[in-house]
């Protein structure tokens, strides 16, 4: 108990989109007789784990000021290197694959830092050209995984959990911790907050932005490599739309696109609110366009409830 | 100090704007509880209070920005009841904001006319129109900008001037001034007192909300007290003097700062040779001893903060250098000279200082996180060990370490800046502005602390356009105008002529002849 406590302590209060996540549970639960086993709630974070990696970095990236639009690319490009390199070496196959997403990342945060570009537009231009080099790599063939060990991976379990989703929680919880309680988490808060206060303490600004965008870019590949093996097989497609999901489930979770704002938590509430809809929808058997529909009004009025609720006391009252 | 037979005569007439019995309650706070308040034609009716007394929340209140839970407002003998600030302007009570509302992409017209463009059929802007308009106000403003300038390129004072223009542009019955000298400097404040004059002779009635007593005993008619979120009383501003008011605002005399100045010093600890950024000053020398306050006094635009910044890392100088402790520095970053000994309390506490979405606490250790972790992990109760102690030290009103710095005070928002260098232990400590916007209780207890600091053996860099704080604090005084120092005086040997002289360049042309 102290543990649960000593998690959600520091600069987390309840958030609304927890308020959310449980109702959405209780609300499946009531509806499909499917919905409430070990079986499927291990399922919705496997489904899930792949955008909740991804948006463990992001929210870092999103709280330091920035934005990464190149996730999904990178994504993609880690699931081809990944698989189609394995006829080489199977180790040589994942580190180049995780290797692409921290050199990436680094280019990114690197551009952005030395020439004050916005990060939107930076990232922009890599989810086009990174998906460009997938296209120039893979020869727009989609390659299917010959190692089994790579392709059993994806779906092993210890004991009765998935390892997809004890990887999932696991980042989640040191990412976490290191946005809570090291001095590079408490910078990315400062320098998302404000930059120029920030440089007045002698905050290196430009290094904090590269360390979250190589963050990012390592989770991104991770991301890819995880699902590759998961599918058993990596298509030059891969990851498309996907950082437009993160973005979703990271600013569901209460982190603002503005910066300074936003912890691990909220998005891991994020994630799950949106996992546990698709999934409890798909039990109920509502037809896919109809989840899409509903997921953008849930994000747009999910913010506005957020803007109702936090506005006047935060701004108005001084002491 | 003006004797109180120079202050103004009430003026005798019937109010055009009276707020009766108001009280605004925000959740678990009341901010103002059945405050009467009034303001007659041509009358210029001060409003002053400590920082949180609820003078602001009164002006949001009259300006439509906030609606009262009780009382009402009469303008002109009619009942108001203000739904928004747009509804308030158009009935002429006009707020000019103490931060500065403009959009620096577009032109004086522009914005003096924001959301109020004159229109042609069809929706069109009537630019010729606005262009008339607008000369029509700028020539009652006086100052030397065109209609067609950009905002942005404007100095602070003259931003100021557009933020009136455009509250004259509702023709107002009522205009509140909220704290408008604060960015303002010594020879820049006659033009808004003449724009003030000239409003009060049309008969539109001022409130006028400042910190500076001098300010207010020139210029008002009338002083109305505010305490904490209560109505203390009003007096006619000739029959009352600064102590009365003093005791009205804060419910006992002050205590005012009469410690001595640091007369303890020891080596040299900054000497600045020849330091110049191209363009912006020029040739700049002087040094800090340790245990010594060094003033550095000037206009707006002399460049006094950009010597500091540069001293700190923050600009790159043509040429000269800067020595710490024996040893060339220049600095090339923020990072080195706050790993060498350098503190930098910046001029603008809200875009420079403070990160004001965090709380009270983690602003406090910003600046040495690595004091606070151990293995790249901070230790929770050592950072409360941090906050406790200057939080303690410095007597920082807050409710909890939890409470973001944004909804504190100007003086305890100051307060922890100075708390979070002063845990960085530096030698050095410059201080741009210390007090500006700040209530005259936070004000004497930051001068207090300034002056222990030096004794206990900081070399400490004061930068200030108040005259008052210079000649307070300072043992040495360096005068710059135009980007040169243009004399060094001895703080307690000076007389304020010589100093205005030397901020404004008159004395180099007397040294020239």
């Amino acid at each position: 108990m102290s543990f649960i406590k000593g998690f959600f302590r520091g600069r987390t209060s309840i958030q609304p989109i927890w308020v959310f996540v449980i109702a959405l549970f209780i609300f499946f639960s009531f509806m499909s007789e499917y919905f409430l086993s070990f079986g499927n709630i291990t399922n919705i974070l496997v489904q899930t784990s792949t955008i909740g990696l991804v948006a463990l970095g992001m929210t870092f990236v999103m709280i330091n000021g920035n934005i990464d639009l190149s996730v999904g690319a990178i994504l993609g490009l880690a699931a081809s290197l990944a698989v189609g390199l394995q006829e080489v070496s199977m180790t040589l196959a994942i580190l180049a694959a995780l290797g692409s997403g921290i050199l990436l990342g680094a280019l990114n945060g690197f551009v952005v830092w030395k020439t004050g570009v916005n990060a939107f537009i930076v990232t922009l231009g890599a989810m086009l050209g990174v998906r460009g080099l997938i296209f120039l790599y893979t020869d727009e063939q989609s390659f299917f995984a010959m190692n089994f060990a790579f392709a059993d991976f994806g779906t092993s379990t210890i004991g009765p959990f998935p390892v997809l989703a004890i990887i999932f929680l696991a980042c989640a919880l040191i990412m976490h911790l290191v946005l809570t309680r090291t001095g590079h988490g408490r910078n990315t808060f400062a320098v998302g907050g404000n930059p120029e206060a920030s440089i007045d303490a002698g905050i290196r600004l430009g290094r904090h932005m590269m360390i979250n965008f190589i963050i990012v870019g390592f989770f991104a590949a991770l991301a890819g490599v995880l699902l590759a093996s998961q599918m058993g097989a990596a298509t030059p497609n891969l990851g498309r739309d996907y950082e437009l999901w993160v973005i979703t489930a990271v600013v569901l979770g209460g982190t603002k696109l503005t910066g300074g704002y936003g912890s691990i938590v909220g998005t891991l509430g994020g994630v799950l609110a949106i996992g546990i809809l698709r999934n409890g929808m798909n039990l109920m058997q509502v037809p896919a366009f109809y989840v899409l529909v509903i997921l953008g009004a849930i994000l747009i009025s999910v913010l506005i409830i957020d803007k109702k609720l936090n506005a006047p006391s935060a701004k108005e009252v001084r002491i | 100090m003006n004797a109180p037979n120079q202050s103004r005569q009430p003026i005798d007439a019937a109010p055009i704007l009276e707020l009766k019995g108001i009280t605004k309650r925000f959740p678990g706070v009341v901010a103002l509880n059945n405050v009467d308040f009034d303001v007659r034609p041509g009358e210029v009716h001060a409003l002053l209070g400590e920082n949180g007394a609820g003078k602001s929340t009164l002006m949001k209140v009259l300006a439509g920005k906030h609606q009262a839970n009780e009382g009402k407002i009469t303008l002109g003998g009619e009942e108001m009841a203000f739904e928004n600030p747009k509804h308030a302007k158009r009935a002429g009570v006009v707020l000019i904001h103490q931060e500065q509302s403009l959009v620096p992409e577009m032109t004086v017209a522009e914005n003096i006319f924001l959301g109020s463009l004159p229109r042609k059929p069809f929706n069109r802007v009537d630019w010729r129109k606005l262009r008339e308009d607008t000369n029509k106000i700028l020539e009652t403003l006086k100052c030397g900008f065109q209609h067609d300038d950009l905002v942005g390129s404007l100095s602070i004072a003259k931003k100021q001037m557009v933020e009136i223009g455009r509250a004259l542009a509702f023709t107002p019955r009522v205009v509140v001034f909220d704290e408008p000298t604060a960015s303002l400097t010594d020879h820049e404040k006659p033009v808004l007192y003449d724009v003030i004059n000239s409003l009060c002779e049309q008969g539109v009635g001022i409130v006028y909300i400042s910190h500076r007593m001098d300010e207010i005993f020139h210029l008002s008619h009338r002083i109305s007290v505010l305490r904490d979120g209560e109505y203390t009383g009003t007096v006619n501003t000739a029959d009352t003097n600064e102590d009365e008011i003093t005791r009205m605002m804060i419910g006992r005399s002050l205590e005012l700062d009469h410690a001595s100045k640091p007369s303890d010093f020891g080596n040299n600890l900054l000497e600045v040779r020849n330091l110049s950024v191209k363009r912006v000053f020029e040739n700049v020398s002087f040094n800090v001893r340790k245990g010594e306050i060094v003033g550095m006094y000037g206009l707006v635009g002399a460049g006094r903060s950009e010597v500091a910044e540069t001293i700190f890392g923050l600009r790159t100088p043509s040429a000269g250098e800067v020595i710490l402790d024996g040893e060339v520095v220049n600095f090339r970053s923020a990072h080195d000279a706050v790993a060498s000994g350098v503190a930098l309390v910046p001029e603008d506490r809200k875009d420079q200082g403070l990160i004001l979405g965090m709380n009270c606490r983690d602003n406090m250790t910003l600046a040495s996180l690595s004091s606070v972790s151990s293995m790249g992990f901070m230790t929770s109760s050592k950072e409360r060990e941090v906050y406790d102690k200057y939080h303690q030290a410095m007597k920082i009103k807050t409710p909890s370490w939890r409470q973001k710095v944004g909804n504190l005070s100007g003086g305890n928002q100051q307060k922890i800046v100075i708390g979070k260098w002063l845990h960085t232990h530096p030698k050095l400590l410059i201080l741009d502005e210390p007090t500006r916007g700040i209530d005259v209780g936070s004000k004497s207890e930051i001068h207090t602390l300034v002056k222990d600091l030096a004794k206990s053996g900081y070399a400490v860099l004061v930068i200030s356009s108040e005259m008052p704080e210079v000649l307070g604090l300072s043992n040495r005084i360096i005068a710059m105008y135009d980007g040169r120092v243009t004399a060094e005086f001895d703080g307690d040997n000076v007389s304020e002529d010589e100093l205005v002289q030397a901020i404004t360049g008159m004395g180099r042309q007397a040294q020239a002849s």
